[in-house]
C-alpha cells in the first residue's frame, strides 16, 4: 500500500441551483479541481450520490459526469451509501490509489434536490431507511432522528434546550463561510422559538436539503510530489455498516458504526482520539453530532448534548452550511484543506480549534474523522505533507 | 409498492409475526431470512402486541404517499418480548403519551395507494386498553 495525498479540491456553493444539473453541477467542480492539470490524466472517477436515482430519475452518473468533465471513457460509475456515499466514494478513491492501480483518481460527490417537492424529497431520503419495516410507516430520517433525541433527554435528564448551542455554533461558523447556505447567527432563544418539525426537533434544528457538489484529487506519492502544494496525506480511512432498520440495534442511541469506522481509521493511522486537534462530524441535528461524538469516543457517553470545546466545524456544519449529505466527505475535506496553516482564515479557525481541544500536537498536523449513521459510516484522518 | 411486496409480509403485518429460536427461544421482529443450517432453527412466532413506547415523535414533514395522515405520531415500541418495532401510534394524541407508557397492538390502514393502487393495511399501536 502507497501513501496517498489529497492534491486539489474544487466545490461549487451549497444553493438552490436552478440554472444547473447535476452533471454541470460535477463538471463546474471538477473543473476547480484540476486547474492545469488536463483531464485525460484523471484514471478513474468515483461518483458518490445517493438519490440521482429517486429524484433525478437518472442513474449511471459515473459515465455521464466523465463524459461530461472531459474524460469520456475511464472508470467511472456511483458509490451510493445513504448520507456516508461522500466519505465511502472517498474510501474507494483512497484505496485504488493505495493499490497503485492509478496514479491520479478524482472523487465527486454532488445532489441535485431542488428539482422536486418537499414530499417526494423526504420519500428519497427515506429509502435510507428499511423501506419494509420503517419507511412503510411513514418514518423519515427526521423523525428517526428525533425519536433519538426525545429518547437521551429522557434517559439522560436532559431539555431540548441543551441541544441549541449545535445549531447556534454551526451558524457562527457558516456566517464566516461565503459557500454556507445560511450566513446569519442564531441564538438559542430563536432555535427554541422556530416551528417544529418533528418534535423535539424544530426548524432551527433541522439542516437544509440542498444542491452543490465537491470534488477531490488523490494521487500516489510520487506524483504528489511533482504537484504544487499544499497536500494532505490520507493517514488512515475506514468504512464500516450497522443495521440497516434503528429498532434492530441492541441500543439505537449508541452509533456502532460510526465507533467502529473512528476506531478503524484511528489505528491505521496509529493516533488516539486524544491526538485529535480538529474533529469534523456529521451533524444534520444536534442530537447526531452529540451520538457520533460519543461513539468516536471524543467525549465521554453520556456527558450530555453540548457542543464541547473540541468540537468545530468551521464551515458551518450542516445546519448552516446547507444539507450536503451525500457530497459530504469531499465538501469537508476541501474545507478542511482550506483552513489547515497557509490560508489567512483557516489559520486562524485551525488554531481555534486546537485552543479549544487543549491540543498536545504539533502545529500544522490535522484530522478530520467523519463518520455517518445508518448504512455506512466512515472515518478518514489527514495529515499534511511536510506540515508534521 | 407493489403487490407481491406488500402479500410477502402479510404474517407480520396482520398478526405481529416474528421468529422464536427452538434452542435458545431467542425472539426476533421483523422475521429475517437466515442462510444454512441455522435456517431451520427459526421458527414462526406470533407476538402479544403489547408493549411500552421507547420514543416517539410527531411527524409534520411527511414523504409522498403520507399527506394525508399528517401530522402523525410515529414511535419505537418495545415489545413485551424484547424485540424494537417502529410504527405509528394511533387513537390518542401526541400531548397524552409518554414514554415508557404501555401500548397495544391494533391493525390499521397505513397506506391509500390512490385509486389504482392498493389499500396497505398493517399494525399500528394504541394505549392500552383497561
Amino acid at each position: 500500500m502507497q501513501p496517498v495525498y489529497i492534491v486539489g479540491t474544487g466545490h461549487t456553493p451549497v444553493a438552490e441551483h436552478w440554472e444547473h444539473t447535476a452533471l454541470s453541477l460535477a463538471a463546474e467542480a471538477l473543473r476547480g479541481a484540476l486547474g492545469p492539470i488536463a483531464p485525460e490524466h484523471v484514471g478513474a472517477l468515483y461518483v458518490a450520490n445517493a438519490l440521482g436515482g429517486a429524484i433525478g430519475v437518472q442513474t449511471q452518473l459515473g459515465p455521464a459526469i466523465a463524459a461530461a468533465a472531459g474524460m469520456r471513457g475511464i472508470e467511472a460509475h456511483t458509490v451510493e451509501a445513504g448520507g456516508a456515499s461522500g466519505g465511502v466514494a472517498l474510501r474507494q478513491a483512497y484505496l485504488a490509489i493505495a493499490a497503485g492501480a492509478y496514479d491520479l483518481v478524482a472523487v465527486v460527490g454532488v445532489e441535485k434536490v431542488t428539482d422536486v417537492l418537499d414530499g417526494r424529497l423526504e420519500a428519497g431520503l427515506a429509502l435510507a431507511t428499511d423501506v419494509d419495516w420503517e419507511a412503510v410507516h411513514g418514518t423519515t430520517l427526521t423523525a428517526q432522528w428525533a425519536m433519538l433525541m426525545r429518547r437521551y433527554m429522557h434517559q439522560y435528564g436532559y431539555t431540548a434546550a441543551d441541544f441549541a448551542p449545535f445549531p447556534v455554533n454551526a451558524h457562527a461558523n457558516g456566517a464566516a463561510n461565503a459557500a454556507a447556505l445560511y450566513r446569519f447567527p442564531i441564538n438559542i432563544d430563536k432555535v427554541r422559538a422556530a416551528a417544529p418539525v418533528a418534535d423535539p426537533l424544530v426548524m432551527l434544528d433541522c439542516s437544509t436539503a440542498a444542491d452543490g457538489a465537491a470534488v477531490l484529487l488523490l494521487a500516489g506519492e510520487r506524483l504528489a510530489r511533482e504537484l504544487p502544494g499544499p497536500h494532505i496525506r490520507v493517514a488512515g480511512s475506514a468504512v464500516a455498516t450497522d443495521s440497516l432498520a434503528l429498532h434492530s440495534r441492541p441500543d439505537p442511541l449508541w452509533l456502532g458504526a460510526a465507533a467502529r469506522s473512528a476506531a478503524g481509521a484511528l489505528r491505521a493511522a496509529e493516533l488516539n482520539v486524544s491526538d485529535i486537534d480538529v474533529l469534523e462530524l456529521t451533524d444534520p441535528h444536534g442530537i447526531a453530532a452529540a451520538l457520533a461524538l460519543e461513539a468516536s469516543g471524543s467525549r465521554r457517553a453520556r456527558r450530555g448534548p453540548s457542543a464541547g470545546p473540541r468540537w468545530r466545524d468551521r464551515a458551518g456544519g450542516s445546519d448552516a452550511a446547507g444539507d450536503r449529505r451525500w457530497l459530504q466527505g469531499p465538501w469537508r475535506h476541501d474545507r478542511r484543506q482550506r483552513h489547515l496553516p497557509g490560508d489567512r482564515s483557516g489559520a486562524a479557525a485551525a488554531r481555534r480549534g486546537r485552543e479549544g481541544a487543549g491540543s498536545r500536537r504539533a502545529r500544522g498536523a490535522g484530522a478530520v474523522p467523519r463518520r455517518h449513521r445508518r448504512d455506512g459510516s466512515n472515518s478518514h484522518f489527514d495529515r499534511r505533507i511536510g506540515q508534521d | 409498492m407493489d403487490l407481491a411486496k406488500h402479500w410477502r409480509q402479510r404474517a407480520a403485518r396482520y398478526r405481529l409475526e416474528g421468529q422464536r429460536h427452538r434452542s435458545s427461544g431467542a425472539l426476533r421482529f421483523p422475521p429475517e431470512p437466515t442462510l444454512g443450517a441455522e435456517a431451520e432453527q427459526w421458527e414462526p412466532y406470533v407476538l402479544s402486541g403489547a408493549g411500552t413506547v421507547y420514543s416517539f415523535t410527531v411527524v409534520r414533514q411527511a414523504p409522498t404517499g403520507q399527506e394525508e395522515q399528517t401530522p402523525y405520531i410515529l414511535a419505537m415500541v418495545k415489545l413485551t418480548e424484547g424485540p424494537l418495532v417502529t410504527a405509528q401510534l394511533t387513537d390518542c394524541d401526541a400531548q397524552d403519551i409518554t414514554i415508557d407508557m404501555q401500548v397495544e397492538m391494533v391493525t390499521r390502514r397505513l397506506r391509500d395507494l390512490g385509486p389504482d393502487g392498493l389499500i396497505i393495511y398493517g399494525y399500528k399501536f394504541r394505549p392500552r386498553l383497561g
